[in-house]
């Protein structure tokens, strides 16, 4: 099998989440897929840029796009908003010929030109829908068997579904969610059920409404505890900021002793096929992972 | 006719003399035809009578019959067990839309619901002609801006969805309200448009404590995405001039600065153009941050390639000012 993808970092991974960037390119490694990374791609606007020049935020993400196009090669995101803003903007240009047309008459002026042609998928449904499950398990060479892992899926990679259905053949649903749960089986962790799973860590308001973010990070890493995780795991850097980066004042908020580590979904795919922990950047974390 | 068996756990209290709620099990086989609010008639009228919910037009109209199914915000007349069955298995659990504010069964006090909805001035403000010679006409481009927030129903699906309110700060208006806000924002024969924006511009209550979760886009029956109507109020908030100069509108604002100057996000400049002097209270974070190497110096800060491009795309396609 020789997969070959277009990775759109997005910007946290190459700032505040360098250990994300690593061990992405580590697991790929393992996995024998080769990754190119766009490197003229612009940061996707984050769900708040629309809020002041939506069509501003539209030719940014279409030219993002642009670029994987140029390579013929379908476009991953590891990072949930980077997704979502990716997909909204894909969807909406790709269903409105006339908004399409105003975007490339902007694009052209640069000599770029949005068609439509590449898929847009997060590396997690990539992994599932691309590799396998199977697959992955056939290369675990340390089961992650003694640890309760707790999901954390983030809500930009499974609402609207509607959106996401559109993009991904993993038919998610917003309401149990699934994937992140079999993925954590084929690494042969126990998964942990917990009701916050699905639920947001308030990354959006951090600034303006910090007791909010922290009042709803804070509650699920303790919905986790409560449920015996032992380690969290999130596809989505943003949602990392909040549980890992800020999990001291999460604890605050929720009046609570938290002492959870938080992995990034490739941190933890690359301990269980074997990548040291300096490969998987596990020194970056803030919460120090101790379970290795 | 084809049935299923469920099985259905099924919240009961009765605020005036219970001090804690249970749950009632109750088994029953159900039909392709029947919605969710078939079932909890047959609950009143086979299993017990005291059982109480609201319902009245059993259309998707009058928006009284929300319920929770497994926590999904659901509105029972719309429904169809079988879809529910679909989605979580054969045994359900209904609650109501919430749990903390029950007042008997599946009813529940909407008082702050209601309260919310009036703060945004939930009708049309304008000069009327007590003696037209003809109609108002609203041509369709016009009404189409409404985006069919007109078509709400109140039911609060949306509202008991929302984290925020729920979890975290209950003075926030929620969805519905802002839903409602946009419904007159966006009307044309609108007179109040900036006083309304203003009220939906205030910190902790208006537009800016949306966690942008999706939850009421994913909860709403009526399809409305309320959430995409919450970025529309963002954007007129901008168009109008009327959002205040403020840590929320400096952090969305700071996204074009940053994109401009480096293609990417400079996460520390965001930060402190947002924060302004207040930018002192994240110095702890970014300190741990900072040890963990997690904290990209100015003169390191990456680049995006063929940064003019992207220079020269914000300078011909902006459209907002602040
Ligand atoms: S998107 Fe905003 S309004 Fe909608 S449920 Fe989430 S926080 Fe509430
Ligand atoms: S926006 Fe939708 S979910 Fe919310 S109250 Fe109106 S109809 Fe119900
Ligand atoms: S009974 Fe009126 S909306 Fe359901």
């Amino acid at each position: 099998m020789s997969l070959k993808y277009a990775l759109y970092t997005g910007c946290t991974a190459r700032e505040s989440t360098p250990e994300l960037l690593k061990s992405t390119m580590a697991v790929a490694e393992k996995l024998g897929i080769e990754l190119v990374l766009l490197d003229e791609a612009s940061c996707c606007g984050a769900s708040h840029l629309q809020d002041f020049d939506d069509f501003l935020s539209l030719v940014l993400n279409a030219r993002n796009i642009c670029y994987a196009e140029k390579l013929e090669l379908p476009m991953i995101t590891i990072c949930n908003t980077c997704q979502l803003n990716t997909a909204l903007t894909k969807k909406r240009l790709d269903e409105n010929p006339e908004l399409k047309e105003r975007v490339n008459e902007k694009l052209g002026e640069v000599g770029l030109e949005y068609r439509g042609t590449v898929s847009v998928r997060h590396f997690l449904y990539a992994l599932i829908e691309d590799y396998g499950l199977e697959n992955i398990k056939k290369k675990v060479t340390r089961p992650l068997s003694t640890i309760n892992i707790a999901p954390f899926y983030g809500c930009h990679n499974i609402r609207p579904s509607e959106l996401h259905h559109h993009f991904n053949r993993t038919k998610e649903s917003p309401y149990m969610p699934t994937s992140l749960d079999d993925l954590i089986e084929a690494l042969e962790g126990n998964s942990v059920d917990y009701e916050h799973k699905n639920r947001c860590c308030g990354f959006h308001v951090d600034l303006q409404a910090p007791k909010t973010a922290n009042r709803l990070s804070g509650n699920a890493l303790v919905d986790a505890i409560d449920n015996n995780a032992d380690v969290m795991v999130t596809p989505c850097p943003l949602c990392h900021l909040n549980l890992d980066v800020k999990q001291h004042a999460a604890a605050k908020e929720v009046g609570r002793e938290i002492n959870l580590p938080v992995l990034h979904l490739p941190q933890l795919i690359g301990l269980a096929l074997g990548c040291t922990p300096e490969e998987l950047g596990l020194n970056h974390n803030v919460t120090d992972v101790t379970l290795v | 006719m084809e049935k299923t068996k469920v099985t259905l756990n099924v919240f009961r209290f009765n605020a005036e003399t219970d001090y804690l709620p249970h749950y009632d099990t109750i088994e029953m086989e159900v039909s392709k035809d029947e919605v969710v609010l078939d079932v909890l008639n047959r609950i009143k009228w086979e299993h017990d009578g005291s059982f109480t919910y609201r319902r009245s037009c059993r259309h998707g109209i009058c928006g009284s019959c929300a319920i929770k199914v497994n926590g999904r915000s659901t509105l029972a007349c719309k429904e169809r067990m079988v879809d529910m069955i679909e989605l979580f298995g054969n045994e359900l659990t209904f609650d109501p839309v919430s749990r903390s504010r029950a007042i008997k069964d599946m009813v529940v006090d909407k008082s702050d619901f209601w309260k919310k909805h009036d703060s945004v001035i939930p009708y049309l403000k304008a000069d009327i002609d007590e003696h037209p010679e003809s109609e108002n006409i609203v041509p369709p481009q016009e009404a189409e801006k409404l985006e069919e927030a007109d078509y709400c129903i109140q039911c609060g699906c949306c509202y008991y969805a929302c984290p925020v309110v729920n979890e975290a700060n209950e003075d926030y208006f929620g969805p519905a309200a802002l839903v409602k806000a946009y419904r007159f924002t966006s009307d044309s024969r609108d007179s109040a448009k900036k006083e309304r924006l203003q009220i939906v511009d205030k910190l902790s209550v208006g537009v800016w404590d949306c966690v942008k979760c999706f939850e009421c886009t994913q909860a709403c029956p009526k399809e409305l995405d309320p959430m995409s109507k919450i970025t529309k109020l963002h954007n007129q908030l901008f168009e109008e001039g009327v959002a205040e100069n403020n840590v929320a509108s400096r952090h969305a604002v700071g996204f074009k600065k940053s994109i401009e100057k480096h293609g990417l996000l400079d996460e520390g400049m965001l930060v402190a153009y947002s924060e302004g002097c207040a930018v002192f209270k994240h110095v702890p974070e970014a300190l741990a941050m900072w040890k963990k190497g997690k904290i990209v110096m100015p003169w390191d800060m990456p680049k995006s390639k063929n940064l003019d491009e992207i220079k020269k795309l914000i300078k011909i396609s902006s459209t907002a000012k602040f």
